[in-house]
């Protein structure tokens, strides 16, 4: 009997080991091409023990330091302001949803869960962005159109307020004469760090990862996000060095490696978040599970 | 407090008066959501209109069905909804069942660090953006220095193939990502799930000498069933809408592949901004928007039939 438990343990863990292996066989295929010198990868191609190690481009890459640095800051800007300004419309959605004596609560729940069910699609969306509020080419494009991604986070946040702040502490604060101002953001919200915690980390990691909005909305690629900028060089490594004046566009055309650069330019895109997530996981997994089995 | 069986109207208005600060936080989330959401359904009727930018959408000629009657005219009408249907019901059956059998599989791991572990490790696909996905399928499929073709086919003395311009390939390539990139997510769902169920059905099944098989078969996915309808459900309210990410980044948007991997979401993308036709993009985009919102009352529907607690709304 023990045997047979110890084998299925074992079976068990080699199909989860593969499994595992499968996931992370494409990011080491990527780091360690990165890694691999130019030659050796035109000879070769992509491979997980290349005959020749090499560090060109992630030199080349620094030379242009300035345009990737750029899209860096782009990228972190518009987290930052994109994750704070979605979260305080969530939280400031929800919070009156989740109030019994508000009035007409019903018809506005609905307001915004009717979002969940139609939408005008791309079509109507972009029209209206581009030709009525003008927001093509500028850094506008990659903030507002993804603000309240879903409708799904205010109805979470909602559920979160009504079943885990109490009635008697808001009912005393009131008493004592705080507003729903301070209530929100003084009662109500320090008893929701966790929810506000994850919430955040998804929000961000959208933001992190849209490249949708820059795809749509942006054709100046001086205001692109490192998403965009990965994007288009994908298609075009060149894309590098325009902007550069002739001479120096050849200058650094020479030198280009240009089948290697591509796999490093991916690691550095996706670099921060696979640095982060494992500090972040529970977060991850929890807001994953409240979000998508029940609202 | 607000109980009292006879409301005057004196404070019925004070309760009103004290509902403003309410009313204020609400706003700004509502104003956005009609800039945002309602008014672009409200934008739906470009669909039946000969947009001239110069009269505005407005007042541009209303031109009945015939954005439609072109768009269905074409091939691409039947090949976009093929396509968009075919893979999300293969993507729903695949990725189901590999879901739940991993998720039930890692409930079995005894050694707590190895499980998280896995879990971790699983979820990183899922956490990345389609466009480092494109990268590393790149990685794998370029015909010049792909792993596949020089580490893999040129060692064993096959012939290398042309993967971005050789359509037969792609329905398993875009699966195949799919699932790479979603079933840890999907696992942990279902796992969630798994963890809740009440150990003392296991320990009364082993006391009646019932095997692995018999517990998972008997117990385990019995109780999954729940969870099965209701995520299955809310995937088929979707099945109208496609990742564009995986349609258009992975195979890097090339042309002798759109044949399998045109789908609705892309084929509006590439009407609207690549060859600016407003017409037969807007025509596409209300045929899903419609059909869409169908499915998703259909499927809403059904799983408040089955169990309410699980339903959307």
């Amino acid at each position: 009997m023990v045997e047979k438990k110890s084998a299925f343990q074992l079976v068990a863990n080699i199909v989860m080991i593969l499994l595992a292996l499968c996931c992370l066989f494409p990011f080491l295929l990527l780091v360690m091409s990165s890694f691999t010198d130019e030659t050796t990868l035109i000879r070769e191609g992509y491979s997980i023990f290349p005959s020749k190690f090499g560090l060109q481009s992630y030199l080349y890459l620094f030379k242009n330091a300035a345009k990737i640095g750029k899209a860096y800051g782009i990228t972190i800007l518009i987290t930052a302001v994109g994750t704070t300004v979605s979260l305080l419309m969530t939280v400031m959605m929800a919070y009156p949803l989740s109030r019994h004596e508000f009035f007409g609560r019903n018809v506005c729940a609905f307001y915004v869960f009717f979002t969940m069910l139609f939408n005008g699609g791309l079509v109507p969306t972009y029209i209206m962005y581009t030709r009525y509020l003008h927001i093509k080419n500028t850094l506008w494009a990659l903030l507002i159109p993804s603000l309240l991604i879903s409708a799904f986070y205010v109805i979470m946040m909602r559920t979160y307020f009504t079943t885990n702040v109490p009635e008697a502490v808001i009912e005393a604060a009131r008493i004592d004469g705080a507003g729903e101002w301070r209530i929100l953001f003084t009662i109500v919200l320090p008893m929701s760090l966790p929810m506000i915690a994850t919430m955040a980390l998804l929000i961000g990691l959208g933001y992190w990862n849209d490249w949708k909005n820059g795809l749509y909305y942006l054709t100046d690629s001086r205001l692109y996000s490192i998403q965009n900028m990965l994007n288009q060089m994908l298609k075009d490594v060149q894309f590098l060095k325009s902007g550069a004046d002739a001479s120096a566009a050849a200058d650094l055309t020479q030198d280009m490696p240009s089948v290697g650069i591509k796999m490093a330019i991916a690691v550095i895109g996706a670099l921060p978040i696979m640095i982060i997530y494992p500090f972040f996981q529970k977060y991850f997994v929890k807001g994953i599970t409240i979000g998508a089995v029940k609202g | 407090m607000s109980n009292s069986p006879k409301v005057s109207k004196a404070t019925k208005l004070a309760r009103l008066k004290h509902n403003i600060p309410l009313y204020l936080m609400f706003l700004p989330g509502a104003l956005y959501l009609l800039i945002n959401n309602y008014i672009p359904m409200g934008g739906l009727i470009i669909a039946f209109k000969q947009v001239n930018w110069n009269k505005g959408i407005l007042k541009s000629p209303w031109v009945g069905l015939s954005n439609f009657e072109y768009l269905f005219k074409t091939k691409e009408a039947w090949n976009i909804t093929r396509n968009t249907l075919g893979y999300n019901i293969i993507f729903i059956v695949l990725g189901t069942v590999i879901a739940i059998a991993i998720a039930i599989l890692l409930n079995e791991i005894k050694v707590m660090t190895l499980k998280k572990t896995y879990q971790t490790i699983i979820l990183l696909p899922y956490l990345i953006s389609m466009v480092v996905v494109s990268y590393l399928v790149y990685a794998l499929l370029s015909s010049e220095s792909g792993f596949i073709n020089l580490s893999i086919l040129r060692p064993l003395g096959k012939p290398e193939i042309a993967w971005y311009t050789e359509p037969k390939y792609w329905p398993a390539i875009l699966i195949i990502v799919y699932i790479w990139k979603t079933f840890g997510y999907n696992c942990i769902l279902y796992y969630a799930t798994l963890v809740g169920i009440d150990r003392g059905y296991y320990e009364a099944a082993v006391i009646d000498g019932a095997n692995r098989w018999q517990q998972i078969w008997n117990i385990t996915l019995p109780e999954l069933v729940p969870t099965i309808i209701t995520l299955t459900l809310m995937s088929i309210g979707k099945i109208f809408y496609s990742d564009f990410g995986l349609f258009y980044q992975v195979p890097m948007d090339s042309g002798p592949l759109y044949d399998v991997t045109n789908t609705i979401d892309t084929y509006v993308y590439r009407g609207l901004i690549r060859l600016n036709n407003v017409g037969m993009s807007s025509a596409a985009g209300f045929y899903q928007s419609i059909v869409g919102f169908v499915l998703v009352m259909l499927a809403n529907f059904t799983v408040r039939k089955i169990s309410k607690e699980n339903a959307l709304f």
